[in-house]
């Protein structure tokens, strides 16, 4: 179980101090799909980063099976079983897809079917990739991809997944919300995904609205959808003014 | 007599253990320490000068030819000749190297010039290594200058891979290709520096014949005060396509200077050239460290990628 103390986040800018988290509290039991979702600029990510030790809150603690993780760095957190799917997944040179894996995996050595089959629930076939560096002849989406890969060779019990959907196409993006429903349904792991998609968010078994810094909204699909709809058409007048006209 | 020192040096540049099947020499300190020919491969040495003459006969395929040469003495310094001579319709790989122990306070040296004259429709694969080490507490400077000149005859093909481990203090090289019609060279360099070594990589690749292809890949590190140049250039004097990429990745205090540059003297020259110099990326250690791997673990497995 994962449990947020009053989380704040404050940084400096030019102008003064600027608070990006302000007093979140929150708790995920174990075997949940949790989706942070919420506006650019709210929050998501930087709750996201603070769990994986990515960055430090400035106030707040966080617990993790009751231990306290706050002043553990990514590494010991990483041991603990708590991974992290990158939004833009750095590129390494002279590191290949199965390097890659391998180190995702651990002590285990990766059989190649294993490979196989991390690659396949990415929408990515194992022969094509395996051996190809994970460098600039990668296109953007299938970096991705292979992050996303990373992260189920980690099996991991606490995933984090930021924005899994951004720069993936729409049959891979299929192939990946299954996998996202067959971890759910073995209920193997915890899973905190950052995103704005329908299909994502309706996995969810909760959804948590993140909005200035703040949790804005939480509850089922059922619950918040509708408070999502109304939000995202409230906020463009363009669009309120048809709703209206119709 | 090769002792366990040498047969360590030996399995680090040429991934040599126990007897090795094929035509071999080994120099050690200046001396020829085991030379054997075989059916369509001849090593004899030079009469004139230092160094050795490798003949392949035309049509030979499958076979390895093995040249190591290590260095156990301080103070020794050598300067080498080793000619290949390499008929047409070969199919063969060549493994250079040199190895360094330095046990004492004395500069050891080695400077190699190693001439291919290689045949037409050839394929060759053509690996270097060089390494250095001393004994604890000894300060002798491990040099290493290797010179390598190759005559690309057409149709042929040449992958050479050349490769600085660790412990040179100073090195001076330069690689040139003349390549004749039809013909491909890939060249991967890699090189670490630490410490306050010094390298200087010069490469000349002439794409002289229509249709000839060259590129050089170029990866380095340097760690620490080391210091790296890098002037890698290619000529295009025919329709020809060429590529050389240069990537390295700087550290402490060290310094870093790549030049690349082309030259067309054909307007069906295709040629491209592209240098990076940069510190290892901030999200690259991040991302390793997600996975586990301690910042220490994360850096070395960056470096150990990057010059794999």
């Amino acid at each position: 179980m994962l449990e947020l103390k009053h989380i704040s986040y404050r940084v400096s800018t030019p102008e003064g101090e600027m608070d990006i988290l302000k007093d979140i509290s929150l708790t995920i039991p174990d075997e949940k799909l949790v989706v942070f979702t919420g506006p650019n600029g709210g929050g998501k990510t930087t709750l996201a980063r603070i769990i994986m030790g990515l960055a430090q809150p400035t106030a707040g603690q966080i617990l993790y099976d009751g231990q306290d993780i706050t002043e553990l760095d990514i590494t010991e957190r990483a041991r603990l079983g708590i991974s992290y799917g990158f939004q833009q997944p750095p590129r390494f040179k002279g590191i290949t897809v199965q390097d890659l894996l391998q180190l995702a995996a651990g002590q285990n050595k990766l059989s190649k079917d294993r490979c196989c089959n991390y690659l396949t629930n990415v929408g990515l076939c194992a022969n094509d990739y395996l051996d190809r560096e994970v460098d600039v002849s990668l296109s953007g989406g299938e970096v991705k991809r292979i992050e996303i890969a990373t992260i189920l060779a980690r099996n991991s019990k606490l995933m984090i997944f930021d924005e899994p959907e951004a720069g993936i196409d729409l049959w891979s993006f299929a192939r990946l919300t299954e996998t996202f429903e067959q971890i759910h349904a073995k209920h193997s792991a915890t899973m905190v995904i950052i995103s704005h998609q329908e299909r994502i968010i309706r996995l969810a078994d909760e959804i948590i609205v993140v909005a200035g810094g703040q949790i804005a909204h939480r509850g089922t699909t059922e619950e918040i959808f509708p408070l999502i709809l109304a939000d995202t058409l409230g906020s463009c007048p363009v669009m309120t003014r048809k709703e209206t006209a119709q | 007599m090769i002792t366990d020192i040498d047969a360590k040096l030996l399995e680090k540049i040429a991934d040599l253990t126990g007897k090795p099947v094929g035509a071999i020499n080994i120099r050690k300190d200046s001396g020829c320490e085991a030379r054997q020919s075989t059916e369509h491969i001849e090593i004899t040495g030079k009469t004139d000068k230092p160094g050795i003459d490798i003949r392949i006969k035309p049509g030979t395929r499958g076979e390895k030819c093995y040249i190591p040469v290590i260095i156990s003495k301080t103070g020794l310094t050598e300067m080498v000749y080793n000619d290949f001579f390499v008929g047409d319709d070969c199919d063969v790989e060549i493994v250079a190297g040199c190895g360094i122990h330095n046990s004492g306070c004395d500069e050891s040296r080695h400077d190699g010039v190693h001439t291919f004259y290689i045949g037409k429709n050839c394929r060759v694969k053509y690996a270097e290594k060089h390494y250095g080490e001393n004994d604890p507490d000894q300060t002798g400077k491990n040099v290493m200058n290797p010179q390598t000149v190759v005559y690309l005859g057409e149709g042929s093909t040449m992958e050479m891979e050349t490769v600085q481990i660790r412990g040179i203090d100073s090195t001076k090289r330069f690689t040139k290709f003349v390549c004749e019609a039809g013909s491909e060279v890939v060249v991967t360099e890699r090189l670490l520096t630490h410490g306050r070594q010094i390298a200087e990589s010069e490469m000349e690749i002439e794409l002289n014949g229509a249709d000839a292809k060259g590129r050089v890949i170029s990866r380095s590190v340097a760690q620490d005060e080391s210091e790296q140049v890098f002037y890698p250039r290619m000529v295009g004097n025919a329709q020809c396509f060429g590529h050389v990429q240069c990537d390295s990745i700087i550290m402490g205090n060290a310094k870093v200077k790549s030049i690349p540059a082309i030259a067309a003297n054909c307007t069906d020259a295709q040629l491209i050239h592209e240098a990076a110099i940069g510190k290892i990326a901030g999200d690259q250690l991040l991302k390793l460290e997600t996975l586990g791997l301690s910042p220490e673990e994360a850096e070395e497995t960056i470096l150990k990628g990057f010059l794999a």
